[in-house]
């Protein structure tokens, strides 16, 4: 799949990358150095998936590899070959919104928005995560990652322990939604 | 962000030869430093080999009772793994202690080992940094080095080694496996990073194109507690301005044996020798723990800005060894 290639790196050539985005199949010809994140806004148009810091400080870019919460603005693209990737556009499922989106909505849990996304994605992965425990604290310390810079701390953790009962799997498993 | 090619290698061996003795290359696992620091153009690898894959992600107890950890296994998974959460458990504390929960899912074991400095002038391409580019000086000397380390610095770099993991690996004491061109060798992990001196670029003991396979744990001290303890500006996500691991062994009251290693402080992981020495056979007191503290730093060197951190380092010493002995004695308590 990967190219080796001794051409000067700024001409190196683009890579054949198949993502595997909220269930479909996405094949894709990339440069080596295009980051998950730029991939999944520019290239497949998924632009749920915020671009905050680009350097894994904010969050804001946060989305499930294989059910697991990581930076999207730290992955190579050409690295997540045969990995289930799944956005915040993939939450839903059925037309029904994932308990962690419906208890954010109930419980107005942000204020610009902007951070939301990212916040979704890491909260709805923690709640399939039995290695984190369910107190608060231990909610707040797994969501240290990412930042609100509207504050909105309060009700976001309220949201996420309200959607605790509801959880489910973000990663649809390829079944599409 | 500057391009590069990108390989991807199915065993160490391949990655090993597409590496090569050359300068350009790099490795990549987590990728969680190097995209950073590729983006903020301070690294400029032509070529990157993907080492994600490699079949390193298991961790095994050893006939020997050592505990081997494979390069690939990720920051989350090791923090979370039963035989490091029973019989390592500072291990499993320093990691979550770091970074963020996305942060962990990505970085490696071996990625962790190799993790750099935080220092904003090595970070800023506008900046002298011998460390960065060599012969160019340091503007952290005489800069904003609040963060900055105390100890093991020259007058060459001054930068803080970030890691919390590898804290408690200089306290457990560790091995590394080398995988090389000509071969495999086992390194000390408090021999694998280097003090620097008046070479800060060159920063470990690895040689053009050695990978990291496994990471090798000492056996376990028998009758030990263990404690981290981290000091820094926000509870949670950010990096240490002090920080101690310590495990100790007491026996009716005497400390019979004492592993102490210092985060946020050191320009490398640093185990704190001295004071290991200064607590061989004393009683398990506040009084021993203190005075370990000030063997621990009688050498440390103050800047303008992170003299503070002395007595932070002292005070997380006095705790991290209580608490450690309080374990101790807890666990002899429970078996007695």
């Amino acid at each position: 799949m990967m190219d080796h290639t001794e051409a000067p790196p700024q001409d190196a050539v683009e890579m054949t990358v198949t993502l595997t985005v909220n269930g479909e199949s996405r094949p894709l010809s990339l440069k080596p150095n295009v980051v998950l994140l730029d991939a999944l806004r520019d290239r497949l148009g998924l632009t749920g998936t915020k671009k905050g810091c680009d350097h894994g400080q904010c969050g804001a870019c946060t989305v499930q590899i294989d059910g697991k919460a990581v930076n999207s603005c730290l992955r190579l693209a050409a690295m997540c070959e045969g990995q289930r990737i799944t956005t915040v556009e993939g939450l839903a499922r059925d037309g029904q919104l994932h308990p962690v989106q419906q208890a954010f909505l109930e419980r107005d849990a942000y204020q610009c928005g902007f951070c939301t996304p990212g916040q979704m994605m890491s909260a709805a992965a923690l709640l399939e995560d039995e290695r984190i425990g369910d107190s608060d604290a231990e909610v707040r310390e797994a969501m240290s990652g990412n930042i609100c810079r509207c504050g909105a701390y309060k009700n976001i953790l309220a949201a996420i322990q309200d959607a605790r009962p509801h959880s489910r799997p973000a990663d649809s498993g390829g079944d599409g939604r | 962000m500057r391009n590069f090619a990108l390989t991807s290698a199915p065993a160490p061996e391949r990655a090993i030869a597409a590496h090569g003795p050359r300068r350009e290359a790099s490795y990549i696992a987590g990728g969680t430093t190097l995209i950073d620091l590729i983006k903020l153009d301070v690294l400029r690898p032509h070529e990157l080999i993907d080492v994600s894959r490699l079949a390193l992600d298991e961790v095994e107890r050893l006939a020997d009772g050592r505990l081997r950890i494979g390069a690939m296994v990720t920051n989350t998974d090791l923090a979370h793994h039963p035989l490091v959460r029973d019989s390592y458990p500072v291990l499993s504390q320093a990691i979550l202690a770091g970074a963020s929960t996305q942060i962990r899912n990505l970085a490696t074991t071996g990625g962790n080992v190799m993790q750099r400095t935080r220092c904003p002038y090595y970070r800023d391409v506008a900046a002298a940094c011998n460390r960065r580019e060599p012969g160019s000086g340091c503007d952290a000397l005489h800069g904003i080095n609040r963060m900055h380390a105390v100890l093991g610095v020259s007058e060459a770099c001054i930068a803080t080694h970030p890691s919390d993991m590898c804290v408690a690996l200089a306290a457990l004491g560790a091995s590394l496996t080398l995988q090389g061109p000509d071969g495999t060798r086992e390194i000390a992990f408090n021999d694998f990073h280097r003090l620097p001196g008046e070479h800060p670029e060159i920063e470990h003991e690895l040689a053009d194109g050695e990978l990291i396979t496994h990471v090798t744990l000492d056996t376990p001290v028998a009758g030990a507690g263990a404690a981290y303890l981290k000091l820094r500006d926000r509870a949670s996500y950010e990096f240490a301005l002090a920080s101690a691991a310590a495990v100790v062994a007491v026996e009716d009251g005497v400390i019979r044996d004492v592993r102490l290693a210092l985060g946020g402080v050191a320009t490398k992981p640093w185990r704190a020798v001295e004071a290991e020495q200064a607590l061989d056979g004393q009683p398990a007191a506040i009084s021993s723990y203190e005075m370990a503290a000030e063997a621990a730093l009688q050498d440390a060197v103050p800047r303008e800005h992170n003299a503070f951190k002395i007595p932070l380092a002292r005070q997380a010493i006095v705790r991290a060894l209580r608490d450690a002995a309080t374990a101790s004695e807890a666990r002899q308590g429970v078996q007695g």
